[in-house]
Parts: structure tokens; sequence; C-alpha cells
């Protein structure tokens, strides 16, 4: 139930990154990565990147849905018009506690349609609010994003949708 | 201006205060920050166009003071409108109905989104004109047309300077946008009116959009 969340600029340079858990079903919005398993996570989001490319010119889409698993961990990436990429890592709990309600829900079931329309809604978000960093006319591209209010807004997009 | 109401400045009274509360980061006194406002404009927002002569003259002014030629001169203006046309892209698109919201695949329909939305944007009609080029040896050249350009009318371009055509700062725009949305290209703006009298368009002028050769190869592999 843990996430992490990356945007990636157009030179494969991260831009963003925030950790966060589910708040739905009960979560506390904690990320529990296992702690031997944690710093693989930028390595596992910067190699789906490959994945990204081979298919960002097969459709023109913006939501490329999930495109990569290593183990128990999925990446869905989101594409916007200038080539920057939104990268989100799913991280299940151990699936060996299938209660019926766990089964349905978007945390314990990264594969099912509502995880994916989910994750869909919490890019979207940040998209837009993305779209209002890169407006500002201080910002050029590839700059890191530093702002505590963007860090909050994609944080409400995460409690509100994962 | 000096009898105006005094002006919001980032930088202002405000900080001094809001700079022990909060380190490094300066909050507007009302609190709203730029993620607070809507994306979305009206469409009868449009800006006085006499204050963008007047900017975009300083503008020009400001360029040339550091130039050696009026290449030079062309390339800084490109280069003044090159984040512009990234930022556009992005802004644009965003604003484009959701079932049409995709990025643009082919050359195609990135040139047709900047005729069309981006030209409509900026200067409220679309563009004039867009060819491929005829000549078999260069299929990698387009050609937008502009008859009048909104940025020209209010320039004079000396004699001696024929050259110079002011649109390098819409080609720089055309190119951030090729450029962002993954079709690098080189733009640049020339003056095509011949300058005789009783000419319908004196100020007509063509960006010629030369896209790299990895894109036209990529093309003819997505074309398949």
């Amino acid at each position: 139930m843990s996430y992490y969340f990356a945007i990636i600029g157009t030179s494969d340079n991260p831009i963003f990154e925030y950790e966060f858990g589910t708040a739905k079903a009960g979560g506390d919005g904690v990320p529990r990565f296992p702690e031997q398993a944690r710093h693989m996570n930028q390595f596992i989001v910067n190699a789906s990147l490959d994945n990204v490319e081979d298919v960002q010119w097969g459709g023109g889409q913006m939501y490329l849905k999930k495109i990569d698993r290593y183990y128990n961990n999925y990446i869905s990436a989101f594409i916007t018009g200038s080539n920057t990429k939104f990268l989100l890592l799913h991280h299940p709990t151990t699936p060996s506690t299938t209660s019926t309600r766990a089964s349905t829900s978007i945390p314990a079931n990264p594969t099912s349609p509502q995880t994916e329309e989910a994750i869909k809604q919490f890019f979207v978000e940040v998209y837009e609010n993305w779209l209002k960093t890169v407006m500002n006319p201080f910002y050029t591209q590839g700059m890191r994003i530093d702002s505590p209010v963007f860090r909050g807004r994609v944080a409400a997009a995460g409690r509100k949708y994962l | 201006m000096a009898s105006s109401q005094p002006i919001k400045s980032p930088m202002g009274s405000q900080s001094q205060n809001q700079r022990s509360s909060q380190q490094g980061l300066k909050y507007p006194s009302n609190g709203k920050t730029i993620y607070h406002r809507p994306l979305n404009r009206s469409r009868t927002q449009e800006l006085s166009q006499a204050s963008f002569a007047y900017l975009f003259g300083e503008m020009v002014s400001y360029a040339q003071k550091r130039v050696t030629g009026i290449q030079d001169l062309e390339k800084r203006l490109n280069n003044q409108g090159h984040p512009i046309g990234l930022k556009l892209l992005d802004l644009l698109l965003y604003r484009e109905p959701a079932r049409s919201q995709t990025r643009p695949l082919h050359i195609i329909a990135l040139l047709q989104f900047i005729t069309t939305t981006l030209w409509r944007h900026l200067f409220s009609r679309p563009a004039d004109a867009l060819e491929k080029s005829s000549n078999p040896d260069t299929p990698e050249e387009y050609m937008i047309s502009d008859n009048e350009p909104l940025v020209n009318q209010y320039i004079s371009v000396p004699k001696e300077m024929n050259q110079l055509n002011c649109a390098a700062y819409v080609a720089g725009i055309v190119e951030g946008c090729c450029d962002g949305a993954g079709f690098p290209a080189k733009v640049t703006a020339h003056s095509v009116g011949k300058g005789e009298e009783g000419e319908l368009w004196p100020g007509k002028t063509v960006f010629l959009v030369k896209f790299q050769d990895e894109v036209v190869e990529r093309e003819a592999f997505l074309g398949r």
C-alpha cells in the first residue's frame, strides 16, 4: 500500500519526487516500503522510462496506464505534451491477507480497472498543478519543483484518489 | 503611473513580516499562490495591442544592444520566444476539449495545432497558409505563412537592415512548440514581400520550419 511518485524531465532528470501511503481502507498515508527495497524505487522508476519511450509514439493519449512491472512493483505513467513524464510506482502489501474487502480496494489491487481509473484521476490532478508551475514565468523547463504548495497539492491528490 | 495604486510587488513590504514565519518562502498577502488560480481563461480576455507593441519594441531594442549582426539579433529574438512555445504547448493542450486532448504524434498534426490553436491563441486568427516544401531534396521543410504578422505591425525596419524580420520572435515560439513536442526543428522567419508599390501583403512573412532528420525518419517509421 505504498506509492512512490516521480516527475521526470525531458532529459531524464528528476524534477520532483514524493513517497506516500494509501489513505483508503483505513490507511494512514504513511509509505511502508521494505527498508531493504526502498532505495530501489528510483532505479525501478527510471528503468521504466524505456518502456515509456516505447509506447509514447503508439498513441496520443497522455495517460499510458501500467507500463512496467518489477516483482511486486507496478509502474503507471503519464506523459505531457512537452514530454515530461509522471511515473507512479505502486507497491501493494503482501497479497497473503486477502479479505474480500481488500481484494477490490485500490491499494491492494494494482491491476484492476478501478485502480487504473483512480491513478488516472490522480495524474490528471497533478498535471493541472504541474502546469500551473510551468506557467510561472520564472520557471524554465527541467527545473526542480521545490514549492511546498505543489507538494501539498500532490499529497492531497494522493489522499483523495489512492 | 505614479498616481495609481501601489503595485503588488512580490518582493514588497509583506516579505519582511513573512520571512520570520516561513523560511525561504514568501506568500502573497492574500494567501493565494499560482496554484489557486484557474488555468482556463475566458475567450474575451485580450491584451491591448498598443501595450504589446510598446513592450515588443523594447524587447527588440534590448536584443539589439548586444549583437554583432542581424543573424545574431534574430537568434536572440528566437531565444526569447522559445520558452513561450514550450509553455504554450502544454497550456493549449490542457485547454483542448477532453476528447481531443492528445499529444501530436505526426508532423502534420503538430503543424495544424500550431497554425490553428496556437495562432488563434496568440493572434486570434489562424495562420494564412501551411505548405510543404515542393522540393524533393528537402522533405523536412514546411512553411507557415502569415500575411500580416501582428508583431511586425509597428516595426519599421531601416533600409540597411532589410534582412531583418522581427517575427523571428514568433519563429522562436513555433520552434519551442516543436522542440517540446519531440519534433526538434529550426524555425526561421523570412519576409517575402517585394517592397513594390501596390502590393497586397507587403509584410507577408514565411516561417520556414526545418525538422531534423530523425523526425522525418521516425515519421516514415510511424507511417507504416
